[in-house]
């Protein structure tokens, strides 16, 4: 389990590694918080790519990270989420709240 | 109805061992070849249970949570989820989507989720005595005799 943070520009790309569950969500969302408040990025990417599972934990955190970005009225997008991922997040009407895109991840490929 | 297998598991509502119920529980009713959706499904689920009965039964304090897995002919699998914690008082009102005692950064789906992941979901509850929680599923078979 673990996050990698990548800043590009006015997006803060956080690429989570792992499942995500009450267990290893505040992990997860300590290591984005530190670094989100300190550079209160316009936008923060959740890169779900390398997330196999999640439970409603992960709902918890996506909104959590919503309402911090709305503090500077930053927005959320969720990047590459699997169909177990997405099928929770049109559950909770998050989809709603964020923007839903798939394709290349920020990451450079070094 | 008979079941055609059963297993049971018990481990200490430690939050590192939502993964291993979710796995474990995968892991039986895998003998029912279900496709990777109704797996996931599934694991969804118990996750939802098994972090209920650690977060609210025990209340983060140590107890013993218990499963009960079974699998029917009809190619149904029933898990019980269940936990000796402080129990629930009004189930009505904490199956409500968005109701949640557990703080800001809990999203008060569990209930919702499993009732969307599963065919049948039930609850029995005493205060003071503990919550069982069970989550009944059709996991048909990917092949099939066409005959």
């Amino acid at each position: 389990m673990g996050v990698r943070l990548l800043l590009r520009e006015e997006t803060l790309t956080a690429r989570i590694i792992g499942e995500i569950d009450h267990h290893t969500a505040r992990a997860v969302r300590e290591e984005i918080d530190s670094t989100a408040q300190k550079i209160k990025p316009l936008h923060l990417c959740l890169d779900f790519t390398e997330v196999p599972f999640m439970d409603s934990s992960g709902v918890g955190l996506i909104l959590g990270r919503y309402r911090l970005m709305q503090m500077w009225h930053g927005r959320v997008t969720l990047l590459n989420m699997s169909p177990q991922v997405e099928k929770l997040v049109g559950l909770s009407g998050l989809d709603r709240l964020v923007s839903i895109e798939r394709g290349e991840s920020n990451e450079s490929h070094e | 109805m008979k079941a055609m297998n059963e297993m049971s598991v018990s481990f200490l509502s430690v939050s590192s061992n939502e993964s291993f119920a979710r796995a474990v529980v995968a892991a039986f009713a895998s003998q029912l070849d279900p496709t990777i959706d109704q797996l996931a499904d599934l694991k969804t689920a118990v996750s939802e249970a098994v972090t209920n009965a650690i977060v609210h039964g025990y209340r983060e304090t140590l107890g013993t949570v218990y499963i009960t897995a079974k699998l029917y002919e009809s190619g149904k699998i029933s898990v019980k989820i269940r936990d000796k914690g402080v129990g629930i008082e009004d189930i009505e009102k904490a199956m409500e989507p968005l109701f949640t005692t557990g703080g800001e950064e809990r999203a008060g789906l569990g209930f919702a989720v499993m009732q969307s992941f599963c065919d049948k979901v039930s609850v029995r509850s005493t205060p003071g005595k503990g919550t069982a929680v069970t989550l009944q599923k059709n996991l048909l078979r990917r092949v099939r005799s066409h005959d």
